[in-house]
């Protein structure tokens, strides 16, 4: 039987926060997207944090998983809530629209 | 048995006055609100003036509580003259910035009274920042401080240039905050701990054998702190969020939120990860060139000049975080000086952009400040001595600022840093040089800006002008407590 150990669950972790970061920069099209790839980053620093709490018998990283998600909850909401602002403004939410400013 | 120790919280007295204020505040605004335009204008003005009180109180508690080293809270908050420098610089800025802020937003309809809540909250949480000394309050104050950012920049929620400039920060906000929390959790897996000391420790202790896995985790802490200074390659949002938030929202962002970053910046860098110095030394090198060149070039070619100072503060940023890669007591001497003298330099070019208003809509265009000098001798004078001041021209105290960073920086040899600092500052007086020119030179196309100026900006004018101007004659006071808040943090 082959255990698992801390480096498959930061595999995981790592993997995830790539996912989360190919989502924000190769996503085209929608900015909802975007917000689902923040909460991916998020998640994905939870596996780690957890991941090595356990490994080292230290409850810190416990504690701070959940201040992460506390944080993620006001964070998710105050996107959502700049982001509805902008459609009323804009009338979309596509990515290729976020162009009002350049240079 | 008592369960627990209640903790020391005269450290924290000003935080915890801050936040009291501005839950009162929020809740003054939310009960004496009537819905009528008027009741609206009342709540907004009561707020900012008990704001300003709440400011200026806060900075008499800050000035009470320090002198000593202390630690509280299980070693998650410290109190030591590093940390009362920063809040004294933050406070002030923020100050400034909420009392030039009520006459805009009246002119464009957007008083709310949120206003000055969201300001408090912000300053609330790069007081939290400065004042962190373990990796969980560090985030707790960036997330308290970034969260309120965002909303301050969509603060203006009919326009669209605002709101995208919110959504803008919001997004690359939350991307390098995910990037510090991974670095941090790196570097907790790593360490054992979340402590800024025993991470020290661990570290010291390794004797230059250091996991991978750190530095990995470093680099993540450190690519998250570049984006909250704007630097260098993590600056892409600042010019579009300049450009776009309401402009007393980017005259706050442009001097408090980067005093706090920077000086977390140092201090993550000095205290825990102190021992790796030679790892991220040559980092930050980098950062600190490719900041001063993009921040020296790409202004050049702006003609809004709120775009125009988000590069030009990404060039100030350069040159701070050459301070740092000297990486010792000097350079950081040299950073804190050079922070306090931006404060000023910054709130004073951003009063008069506050004050370029023609008929009843803001202009933002750098040639309509052309004439300015026959309309507006007094506030031509006072631009062109911060535009004299930042481009680095002595006897103004900007070129005092630049002199003690570069002097550190050779003394630690770092010769090649500081002859590109001196060339790209060179560069940057260009597109100084060229807004006096403008403002002298050039004939009005259309008429006047709005006449006469403001109270109140006239007054932060004044202010400012008489201490860029007047730094040279008293400069031992600043330098010296800069010192001594330097030495604290080695």
């Amino acid at each position: 039987m082959a255990e698992i150990g801390l480096a498959h669950y930061l595999a995981v972790g790592a993997i995830l926060f790539a996912t989360g970061m190919f989502g924000i920069f190769l996503n085209r099209k929608n900015v909802i997207v975007i917000l689902m790839s923040i909460e991916l980053l998020l998640l994905a620093v939870n596996v780690n944090m957890v991941a090595f709490s356990v490994e080292l018998g230290d409850l810190v990283g416990q504690v701070f998983t959940l201040f992460i998600l506390t944080v993620a909850a006001a964070e998710a909401a105050i996107g959502l809530a700049i982001l509805v602002v902008f459609f009323r403004n804009r009338g979309s939410i596509a990515v290729e629209d976020i162009n009002s400013m350049k240079g | 048995m008592p369960m627990a120790e209640v903790p020391n919280i005269v450290p924290a007295l000003p935080e915890i006055f801050l936040a009291l204020a501005a839950m009162t505040l929020l809740m003054l605004g939310v009960f004496q609100k009537p819905v009528t335009p008027d009741g609206e204008l009342r709540a907004a003005r009561t707020t900012t003036n008990l704001g300003l009180i709440t400011m200026v109180l806060a900075l008499l508690l800050v000035f009470t509580v320090s002198g000593n080293v202390l630690v509280t809270f299980e070693g998650m908050f410290i109190s030591d003259p590093f940390a009362t420098f920063a809040k004294v610089l933050i406070l002030i800025a923020s100050t400034f910035s909420l009392m030039m802020a009520q006459r805009w937003l009246e002119q464009q309809h957007a008083h709310r009274f949120e206003f000055a809540v969201l300001v408090i909250l912000a300053t609330l949480g790069m007081m939290m920042m400065v004042s962190a000394s373990n990796l969980l309050s560090l985030y707790m104050g960036l997330e308290l401080q970034s969260l309120s950012l965002y909303v301050l920049a969509a603060f203006q929620r009919d326009d669209v240039r605002s709101t995208e400039s919110g959504l803008k920060y919001f997004v690359l906000g939350a991307m390098a905050s995910a990037f510090l929390l991974y670095g941090s959790s790196l570097v907790y897996g790593f360490t054992g701990t979340t402590d800024f000391a025993t991470i020290a420790a661990t570290i010291k202790a390794q004797d230059h054998h250091f996991p991978t896995g750190l530095a990995v985790g470093l680099v993540f802490v450190m690519a998250g702190l570049a984006f909250k200074v704007s630097a260098v390659p993590f600056h892409m949002w600042t010019p579009d969020v300049y450009e776009g938030a309401p402009t007393p929202v980017t005259s706050f962002f442009a001097v408090a939120p980067k005093v706090a970053a920077l000086a977390l910046f140092l201090r993550v860098m000095m205290g825990p990860f102190g021992e790796m110095a030679h790892q991220w030394q040559g980092i930050v090198v980098l950062l600190s060139i490719l900041s001063m060149s993009i921040g020296a070039f790409a202004a050049i070619a702006q003609v809004n000049i709120k775009r125009m100072m988000a590069y030009s503060s990404i060039g100030h940023v350069g040159y701070a975080l050459m301070g740092l890669a000297v990486a010792n007591e000097q350079g950081v001497t040299g950073v804190l000086i050079y922070l306090a003298i931006y404060v000023f330099m910054n709130v004073g070019v951003f009063a008069c952009i506050l004050a370029m208003r023609r008929g009843d809509r803001m202009v933002e265009s750098i040639y309509d400040l052309a004439g300015l000098a026959k309309s507006h001798p007094g506030m031509a004078a006072a631009l062109a001595v911060f535009m004299f001041s930042m481009a680095g021209i002595p006897p103004l105290a900007g070129f005092f600022g630049k002199l003690y960073i570069f002097l550190a920086a050779i003394e630690a040899q770092l010769y090649t840093l500081a002859i590109i600092g001196v060339l790209t500052s060179v560069v940057s007086a260009y597109y100084y040089l060229r807004i006096i020119k403008i403002m002298y030179f050039d004939e009005a196309e259309a008429d006047h800006l709005e006449t006469p100026l403001p109270n109140v900006i006239a007054a932060v004018l004044g202010v400012c002008s008489a201490v860029i101007v007047l730094f040279f004659l008293v400069p031992a006071p600043l330098i010296t407590t800069a010192g001594a808040a330097a030495a604290s943090l080695f």
